[in-house]
């Protein structure tokens, strides 16, 4: 907890109410009240089609649910949750120019002048292990780097919270380890981290808090340490021993 | 051959001016009649030229809406004319050029608190490979036109008298070689021009994927 909490409620504070959202009549997401108030990471488990990514782009802002609600630090989200939250995606998308661009682009929206956002831009790359691609085409990044770039690109506008779609699952073990090693700094730094994985070994890496989605409702949500020794649910325990769960 | 330059040029730089921002609407706005507009804006791409020249002609002439601006026969006309024509080449390529690159880019975009209206420039921007290709589409269109420049030019010497005209008038004439040297050097201007463009654009492409 932040020093003066007592006082306000903690901007990083994410909570989800009555969180509704179907397609075509069949239940997509439905859950009745998540609160994210630990210390994190967070990490989403659940397999493919549990909603996962979906619940993290409602918690975003980026998809309107159908009925309830998301607020942040006590306030509803609005529709564009600038500045305060950010979201690394599966596949990364740069922008079609230089690796230092891709970080100025996100660095000229908060007005800083042109000296600081140099020295942020350079901060970050060396955060990422990217000083010596500064100039290099984005596009030209291999997978790892893009994603590192991703992640960087994420980081540079000081989000209160940072989503992460599984920002790891199509990198090799090097390339991971750079990515997570990015997320734990964010984390120390006070960041919210809010993350999706279908890898047990990450959210154990990772995990403060483990919540477990399974066809669009929260099987549990635990502290990490709990979770890995007893898991409540079913389809927990299923995931941490490596079983199919359909 | 300085006048054809100078006329097709200034009009797609005109017609970059309208297409662009109009393309790049029609890509990312959502509004009623989105769909028919894009559908009439692709099937402008094929206006006859010399039905264009014809209207602007009308416009135009002494007696037309815009007769008191005393335009017929001069450049001005011509360059509208061609206008016409182009701009909605440039405003199709550029829907479309843009709408795919919004489709990678907007959800990203959006994440980063960019707004719609805000992210144009930057598809723009970062669709300009491709966007020039649209401008030598257009450009192509405009250096190659005889029916539109004759009509509201007048094909008159030293004043509107363009490649493509000279080379018309040669050739009824019967003067075939003057016209088929014309010819080859209105090919030859504009293999030019498209090609060191598209070189230039070949080169950035390139560096893109250098050290991939």
């Amino acid at each position: 907890m932040r020093e003066g909490a007592a006082f306000r409620t903690d901007p990083r504070l994410l909570e989800a109410s009555g969180l509704r959202l179907s397609k075509q009549g069949v239940a997509l997401l439905n859950i009745d009240k998540l609160v994210l108030d630990g210390a994190g990471p967070t990490l989403i488990l659940g397999p493919n089609g549990a909603g996962k990514s979906l619940l993290l782009r409602c918690l975003h802002g980026m998809i309107q649910p159908d009925a309830g609600e998301v607020r942040q630090g006590g306030r509803r989200l609005d529709s564009l949750a600038c500045g305060r939250q950010a979201m690394v995606f599966q596949q990364p998308v740069l922008l079609r120019r230089t690796v230092q661009a891709n970080l100025d682009y996100v660095l000229r929206r908060q007005g800083l002048s042109r000296m600081a956002r140099a020295e942020r831009c350079a901060e970050l790359l060396d955060m990422g292990g990217l000083a010596p691609r500064a100039r290099q085409w984005a596009r030209s990044l291999s997978g790892g780097e893009a994603q590192r770039l991703a992640v960087l690109r994420a980081l540079a506008c000081d989000p209160e919270i940072l989503f992460l779609d599984e920002p790891s699952s199509a990198l090799d073990p090097a390339s991971t380890k750079a990515v997570e090693a990015l997320v734990r700094q964010a984390h120390e730094r006070g960041t919210r981290v809010v993350m999706v994985t279908h890898d047990v070994g990450q959210a154990r890496r990772l995990a403060g808090d483990v919540l477990v989605l399974h066809r669009g409702e929260v099987m549990e949500h635990t502290p990490a340490a709990e979770f890995f020794d007893r898991p409540r649910s079913r389809a927990a325990r299923c995931f941490l021993e490596g079983r199919l769960i359909l | 051959m300085l006048l054809s330059l100078r006329v097709s040029l200034l009009a797609v730089v005109f017609a970059a001016l309208i297409g662009l921002p109009l393309g790049a609407a029609l890509a990312v706005g959502r509004f009623p009649g989105r769909r028919a507009l894009i559908i009439l804006v692709n099937a402008l791409m094929g206006l006859p030229p010399v039905v264009v020249g014809l209207l602007v002609y009308l416009a135009l002439s002494r007696s037309g809406p815009f007769g008191v601006l005393g335009l017929l026969y001069t450049p001005t006309a011509m360059i509208i004319a061609q206008v016409v024509l182009v701009t909605p080449i440039i405003a199709a390529l550029t829907r479309q050029t843009v709408e795919m690159l919004d489709a990678e880019y907007a959800e990203t975009l959006r994440s980063l608190g960019v707004s719609r209206l805000a992210s144009v420039p930057t598809l723009l921007w970062d669709g300009r490979l491709a966007l020039m290709t649209a401008l030598l589409a257009g450009f192509g269109r405009a250096i190659a036109e005889v029916g539109a420049v004759m009509i509201v030019g007048g094909n008159i010497n030293h004043v509107t008298r363009v490649m493509t005209t000279t080379i018309a008038l040669e050739t009824s004439k019967g003067n075939l070689a003057l016209a088929l040297a014309l010819g080859a050097v209105l090919v030859i201007l504009s293999v030019l021009i498209t090609g060191a463009v598209s070189m230039a654009g070949m080169r950035s492409a390139s560096q893109e994927v250098r050290h991939a």
